[in-house]
């Protein structure tokens, strides 16, 4: 699957959102250099901006702070030891003193042992202060999802854990262009930001990226495909296989499907969502993450209370089993196009 | 007359107790403490309204008038007021939920750490921390913390930013005994020395984390070795002025070379929390005999009546007053309002989603 993402150009993945300026200057961009173009763009426009973590120094286990120490120097690009709480809690602080904290998180896998700081520290301090002391300048990078190869530690995707935590804000481009656009807008929201990067799309193929300084809001979902007959929700790199498994249902059932990429997983665009699947009467929710208590299952919850009356269909999802990421059963595990392309049909034929 | 602009000018000196180091040359420390009987006074009135803050509070406690959890510092007041003689508002703080102390040192009115554990409005975090998270932005003061241990990463943050940000200032990381065990303090320690900052971590050490004594929790008793490269001082915390000299060079110390790992000899006389009655893990023998031998108030009180600095009934009228003022302060902080309803959801994100809350009672409700 993932080999064929870059034979895929006019794939949604490298697709512009509706919120970019048009007509613009453009380089041709990975994810991974799109993200670094915003890194670059930050720290050149920010002077109290800082990005820091494991190896990022060298430009990173992925290459997205290439280059970036040799230009704004090393007191803005620096490494830190290998202690994900110490870092995250580090964080905390630096972003609570005011400066623009940008944390690498080097796979989401090992934001567990931060998760005390994120959700016990970055989350409510702004709430237990009454206001007083927040760390909205707090962004926290982390490549996650599946990748072909990783196993149980490089493939996994936390969002679900976070998305439970009022005080975070969750992000995920599906593209380079939404990359550079939601990762500025993240750095800058004055929220702490978990802004989680879709590692198999980081090489993935190239497409125009504006070289201008844009932002794409976030709490706002793009409806990437309009269509009639059924609303198709995902995110990252699901928005792949969705792609894939929408263009043959509507082949083969002769129908439309309207495909939303929500963008901000926290918080949730339900406006977007609920004009949609009032329209088309059924939906599916699409996530790598396992089936249990993921993303799909609150959103599912959130439809059926606000358009009870207007489903066709239960909700599906389409989502990873309730076991650990495999390394050998990937494939089983990861829910691609030909399981979105089941769970739509059967949700349009209920 | 002559006797008059004496005593005016009165100075005192006054030999500190010995102190402990680890990789750090003990003749840096000063070995005498030289006060005043303004600075004498002003020590006394702090620690004493401390004293009484608790006192009050675990009344009104014991009432079911303060709720949730408190952890009262009855015995550790030295070392707040110290802390601050020897430092300024610029220099960051950072500490668990036995913050008290710090709270008032740092500019919060016992009227406003009243009104903040009653849970109204009119508390320092506008009603909704409690006890545990006091915090005040113009002094500098981060909390307020309740997970232990979390603190100390996001000192050693603040630390980082204030030698970014070129500031003649440190981060003082206050945790205790209990939390001396956390991983994420190694963590934070080999940042701290690593980058050089001017972070210095204070463990309280009052011999009992929670309900274990310091032999059965740690293997390694000697809180201030437990910095390993960093520089280590223990000193008797009891005493106010070593607290103040300690402080004074640590702040020279961090902004000149980079972080101190103190530990500051400490008791507390009360339980862990409102809930621990303090004696099921130790006799109340070891605690009276702190209170008579060991007690910080004591010790200001005495060097003031020795050096007929003030008498005996002047002490009592000062204590008196602090007593009812600090009452006053509750009294008056229990009639001021509750937040509203919506307070519930906002300071969530920086900006107030829409939210309708639907209570049992509509009149409840708040739309935001």
């Amino acid at each position: 699957m993932f080999s064929r993402i870059n034979r895929c150009f006019s794939s949604l993945l490298f697709s512009t959102s509706p919120e970019v300026p048009t007509g613009l200057p453009a380089t041709k961009r990975t994810m991974l250099s799109a993200i670094n173009n915003a890194l670059d763009t930050i720290l050149t426009k920010d002077q109290t901006a800082c990005i820091f973590g494991e190896d990022v120094a060298f430009g990173g286990v992925f290459r997205c702070t290439d280059g970036l120490r040799a230009k704004h120097g090393e007191s803005r690009v620096f490494n830190t030891p290998l202690c994900e709480q110490g870092i995250a809690g580090f964080a905390v602080g630096l972003a609570s003193y005011g400066v623009t904290t940008i944390a690498e998180i080097q796979f989401a896998d090992y934001i567990f042992p931060a998760f005390d700081q994120i959700v016990n520290e970055a989350a409510k301090l702004r709430y237990r202060t009454g206001g007083q002391f927040n760390c909205g300048s707090l962004t926290i990078r982390a490549p996650y999802g599946a990748v072909g190869h990783g196993g149980l530690y490089h493939s996994q995707s936390p969002e679900a854990y976070f998305a439970h935590t009022p005080g975070l804000k969750i992000v995920i481009p599906r593209g380079p262009v939404q990359a550079k656009g939601l990762l500025l807008s993240s750095i800058r929201d004055p929220n702490p930001v978990l802004f989680f990067e879709p590692k198999a799309m980081y090489r993935a193929s190239s497409c125009d990226v504006p070289d201008d300084d844009y932002t794409i809001p976030l709490g706002k979902a793009e409806i990437v495909k309009h269509g009639r007959e059924v609303t198709i929700i995902g995110f990252g790199l699901q928005l792949l296989s969705l792609d894939k498994a929408v263009t043959r249902v509507e082949k083969e059932l002769g129908i439309t499907c309207e495909i939303i990429d929500l963008r901000t997983i926290m918080p949730l665009d339900m406006e977007t969502i609920e004009k949609s699947v009032k329209k088309t009467g059924r939906c599916v929710i699409a996530h790598e993450a396992p089936r249990f208590g993921g993303i799909g299952a609150e959103i599912a919850a959130k439809i059926q209370e606000e358009c009870f009356l207007h489903l066709e269909a239960p909700v599906g999802r389409v989502c990873g089993w309730d076991t650990p990421f495999p390394l050998i059963f990937e494939k089983f595990y990861y829910p691609d196009e030909n399981r979105a392309y089941e769970e739509i049909k059967r949700i349009v034929l209920y | 007359m002559a006797c008059s602009r004496l005593f005016r000018n009165f100075t005192l000196t006054v030999k500190l107790p010995p102190v402990t180091t680890h990789k750090f040359d003990a003749t840096l420390l000063p070995t005498e403490a030289v006060t005043s009987k303004e600075e004498l006074m002003k020590y006394f009135n702090d620690m004493f309204t401390i004293r009484r803050i608790e006192i009050t509070s675990d009344a009104y406690y014991k009432n079911a008038e303060i709720r949730g959890f408190c952890h009262l510092c009855d015995g550790q007041e030295g070392i707040y007021v110290g802390m601050e003689a020897g430092v300024t508002h610029d220099d960051c703080l950072i500490t668990a939920y036995r913050d008290h102390g710090q709270a008032f040192m740092r500019g919060e009115t016992p009227h406003a750490i009243f009104a903040e554990m009653f849970g109204k409005i009119t508390g320092t975090s506008k009603g909704k921390g409690g006890s545990m998270h006091f915090y005040n932005k113009t002094t500098n003061f981060y909390g307020g913390n309740g997970i232990v241990g979390a603190q100390v990463p996001v000192g050693v943050g603040l630390a980082f930013a204030l030698k970014y940000q070129k500031k003649p200032n440190i981060s003082m990381i206050m945790y205790g005994d209990g939390a001396a065990n956390q991983g994420q303090i190694a963590e934070a320690a080999n940042i701290a020395a690593l980058w050089k900052l001017p972070a210095i971590f204070i463990c309280e050490n009052n011999k009992y984390g929670m309900g274990t004594a310091i032999e059965r929790a740690s293997a390694n008793t000697d809180f201030y070795t437990r910095g390993d490269t960093i520089p280590g001082i223990k000193i008797e915390a009891q005493n106010i002025l070593a607290v103040r000299e300690t402080m004074k060079l640590a702040k020279k110390w961090g902004v000149e070379h980079g972080p101190l790992w103190l530990e500051f000899s400490t008791y507390r006389y009360r339980g862990h929390s409102m809930s621990d009655p303090g004696v099921s893990y130790r006799n109340k023998e070891e605690i009276d005999k702190v209170r008579a031998t060991r007690d910080p108030i004591e010790y200001v009180k005495h060097l003031i009546l020795d050096n007929k600095l003030a008498s005996e009934a002047e002490i009592e009228d000062i204590q008196d007053k602090i007593k009812d003022d600090v009452n006053k302060a509750a009294a008056e902080a229990k009639k001021d309002p509750v937040p509203e309803a919506k307070e519930l959801l906002t300071d969530v994100f920086s900006h107030n989603r829409k939210y309708l809350i639907r209570n049992v009672e509509l009149k409840d409700s708040a739309l935001i």
